[in-house]
């Protein structure tokens, strides 16, 4: 394993497989804050010559956060296949990015090779795509999931509404879930983030869900994302839910800080197959973004992308219906502007479907980072154009309880005519149905959320 | 065909095309508002010909969501489309700017800085932010009277606009309803590129008993004005965040600074009262 190089005349020479990880990484400014960014342009293209020559071998080998120390590296390099494993351990990184992009690697091989690649394989690996590599090679694979209805089949865009409100006013949340099913939102999920954490609010607002998922027969499914243990104690009250959600991180400290471990995600999971609402089998939803694990001092001194890609090898040990990024969320000491939040968002989604996970994203920005909207428009249009499982839709595409900004209820009727997407099957029939779309276009009716109204 | 029956026959396709939505040669929906970020513009739906109006104005009612706005195709109308860009630019504006040197005097305000040089590296740099440079220090202690029972100041944090909104409403409410329960309050100031943590720093240096920084929060669309106080007993550098008491949503839509102020001063009367503050502090 050699971890130095010349470049331009110069010699640069790196202590470890993490700090070349660190140092080849796209520039962010979480990085910068950690401490572990490449001091120059030219060490980060030298960072990235030397991660081009390790194996793959010398990644798995090599993972960011111990073994003994974690349960994230543990689940992660327990789940991989030795078969496919070893087809490919002694390739270059260089060589496996070549193989992804080659007209010779199908779906299927991506879904095979997917089985023997650790999260730390899949970031290096991203380190040497450029933003439309990333999208090429995402764009090859499509990760499907059922929990009602089957997500991420080629040709689908779909949307989780969003219709949040300042203080959970259960009426006020229905008023925002009709004006966004009357724009076609909401075949992913109708997914609402409480502002109380409590058993009974999030209780009251799955019945509502519940109750309108079932009068208007939508084919779709519904949840509410409070703590994963306040979910559970819902559940176990009777509450009605597809899904259980919870934020996650790419080590055992920053799952641990959320407040809850893989034995806490396993027992939502036994719970939802005996009480829960949906027929599955996928039935968790997780949420992450880069720069979680350093704003919990838990990234080991890793880079954001390597920690972000260990998520995703987390998220799959549980076969999740849906994961997003959240990707602008976080704020501008770790993502700083619209360009470090776009080049996240890619990664992110490329990450994500090599793990063989089904990866929406929320396209947002905090009004506090160098960015907007139109910076929203354009990687929601990126993400549809190598297929998103999903983005998100609130009210105009402003967050009045999260005081932040992702995509309008508008924009994935815009983005879906622009590329020939679909909602899901049974969920555009529903929307035939009501009057709402057809062939793929908005109606005159559409945008009226009056028409739920009894 | 006469001229009569032509427009006889287009007469009923218009009407025949308008009864079915597919055409539309009312006029434009527009708001009379001479503001169109006014609370009063944005509670008129754009939405044209809603099914149930009724119904549409008892749910706007219900959420401060923009709804009921209606769409140009699969896109939103203009005048949503300029009142989110104006909502953004003032949040905008509230973060990058620097608050207006006149409000910080008429307040009779000196200023001290953390160690952060601009606000990139306040942006950039929280750790930076929650120190103060060797200079703040030696000001300080210059300036202000050592260990009194509380020690307010104002910071910028993301809200410059939030400082220009409240500083000068909610400042002397405080310090008068401390004087007049016999308690020493320090000699106020601004901290630029200020982080809720340098309140530690800013305890220590003075001695305080009580630290209160009254600092502008990060804007949403719907206000840019926030301001919040946090207030700690007997504050060290290292201290866990759950020893900090908070106040927040403070600004004329919310709680307003005057009322806010009197609630501030009671707050921080009862954390001397109990000597604790935060997750310690009894309600």
């Amino acid at each position: 394993m050699r971890l130095s190089t010349v470049l331009a005349g110069k010699n640069f020479s790196f202590r470890s497989v993490k700090e070349v990880l660190a140092k080849a990484n796209e520039e962010k400014s979480g990085d910068i804050l950690a401490g572990i960014a490449a001091t120059s342009d030219l060490e980060r293209v030298a960072a990235k010559q030397v991660l081009s020559h390790l194996l793959v071998r010398d990644l798995r080998e090599n993972p960011v956060v111990p073994y003994e120390d974690d349960e994230v590296t543990r689940i992660n390099q327990d789940s991989i296949d030795p078969a496919v494993y070893n087809s490919i351990a002694n390739w270059t990184i260089a060589e496996l990015r070549e193989y992804i992009l080659s007209y010779d690697c199908t779906e299927d091989d991506l879904h095979r090779l997917s089985r023997g690649l650790t999260s730390e394989v899949i970031a290096g690996v991203c380190k040497l795509m450029s933003n439309l590599d990333l999208i090429y090679a995402a764009n090859k694979v499509r990760v499907t999931a059922t929990c009602n209805t089957t997500i991420g089949r080629r040709g689908c865009l779909s949307t989780r509404l969003q219709p949040n409100h300042p203080t959970d006013n259960v009426e006020g949340i229905t008023a925002s879930l009709f004006e966004g099913l009357s724009y076609g939102s909401g075949d992913a999920l109708l997914g609402l983030n409480p502002v109380n954490d409590t058993s009974a609010s999030l209780g009251e607002v799955l019945r509502r869900f519940d109750e309108v998922k079932n009068r208007f027969e939508i084919p779709t499914q519904i949840c509410v994302l409070g703590h994963i243990t306040t979910q559970i104690e819902a559940v176990e009250k009777g509450a009605p839910t597809d899904m259980i959600f919870q934020s996650i991180a790419g080590s055992q400290k920053g799952n641990s800080a959320f407040g809850f471990s893989a034995e806490t995600v396993r027992q939502a999971q036994q719970l939802l197959k005996e009480r829960g609402t949906a027929k599955g089998p996928n039935v968790m939803y997780f949420e992450t973004g880069q720069g979680s694990e350093l704003s919990s001092d838990a990234h080991y001194g890793a880079d954001q992308v390597t920690m972000e890609s260990r998520c995703y090898g987390f998220a799959r040990e549980f076969n999740p219906f849906m994961v997003n990024t959240v990707v602008g969320f976080i704020g501008p000491e770790y993502l700083y502007d619209s360009r470090q939040v776009i080049r996240a968002g890619l990664e992110d989604h490329f990450m994500a479907k090599l793990h063989g996970v089904p990866m929406g994203c929320d396209c947002c920005y905090t009004n506090h980072m160098m960015a907007d909207q139109n910076d929203i428009d354009n990687l929601s249009m990126l993400l549809a154009s190598c297929g998103v499982n999903y983005i998100l839709g609130v009210p105009t595409s402003d967050d009045v309880m999260l005081n932040y900004q992702t995509n309008a209820y508008h924009d994935a009727a815009a983005i879906r005519e622009i590329l020939g997407l679909r909602p899901i099957r049974e969920f555009e029939a529903w929307l035939e149905k009501m009057g709402i779309m057809e062939n793929g276009h908005l109606t005159a009716r559409a945008g009226d959320p009056t028409i739920f109204v009894k | 065909m006469n001229q009569e029956l032509i427009s006889a026959i287009v007469e009923e396709v218009v009407k025949q095309l308008m009864a079915s939505g597919q055409l539309d040669i009312s006029p434009s929906k527009e708001c009379t508002c001479e503001d169109i970020t006014s609370p009063e513009c944005k509670a008129s739906p754009l939405l044209d010909k809603p099914q149930d109006p009724e119904a549409l104005e008892r749910m706007i009612k219900r959420t401060t969501a923009r709804i009921g706005v209606g769409r140009a195709g699969p896109r939103l109308k203009t005048q949503t489309l300029l009142a989110l860009r104006a909502d953004h630019a003032q949040a905008r504006d509230a973060v990058m700017k620097d608050v207006d040197p006149k409000v910080l005097e008429d307040a009779g305000l000196f200023t001290v800085q953390t160690l952060c040089q601009d606000k990139d590296a306040f942006i950039t740099r929280p750790d930076l932010g929650r120190q103060l440079s060797p200079e703040a220090v030696r000001t300080l202690k210059e300036k202000c009277i050592p260990n009194p029972d509380v020690q307010i100041y104002i910071s910028d944090g993301l809200s410059s606009t939030a400082v220009e909104a409240n500083a000068n409403k909610i400042l002397p409410v405080i310090t008068e309803a401390l004087q007049s329960k016999g308690l020493t309050v320090g000699t106020p100031f601004y901290l630029r590129f200020g982080r809720v943590g340098a309140q530690e720093h800013i305890a220590e240096t003075l001695g305080a008993k009580v630290v209160c920084v009254l600092l502008g929060e990060r804007p949403g669309l719907a206000t840019a004005e926030s301001m919040s106080a946090y207030i700690t007993y007997n504050a060290y550098v290292g201290m866990p965040e759950s020893k900090r008491t908070v106040v927040s949503n403070i600004h004329k839509n919310g709680t307003a600074a005057v009322e806010a102020g009197a609630y501030v001063a009671e707050v921080i009367a009862k954390i001397l009262e109990q000597k604790a503050s935060g997750v310690d502090l009894v309600k």
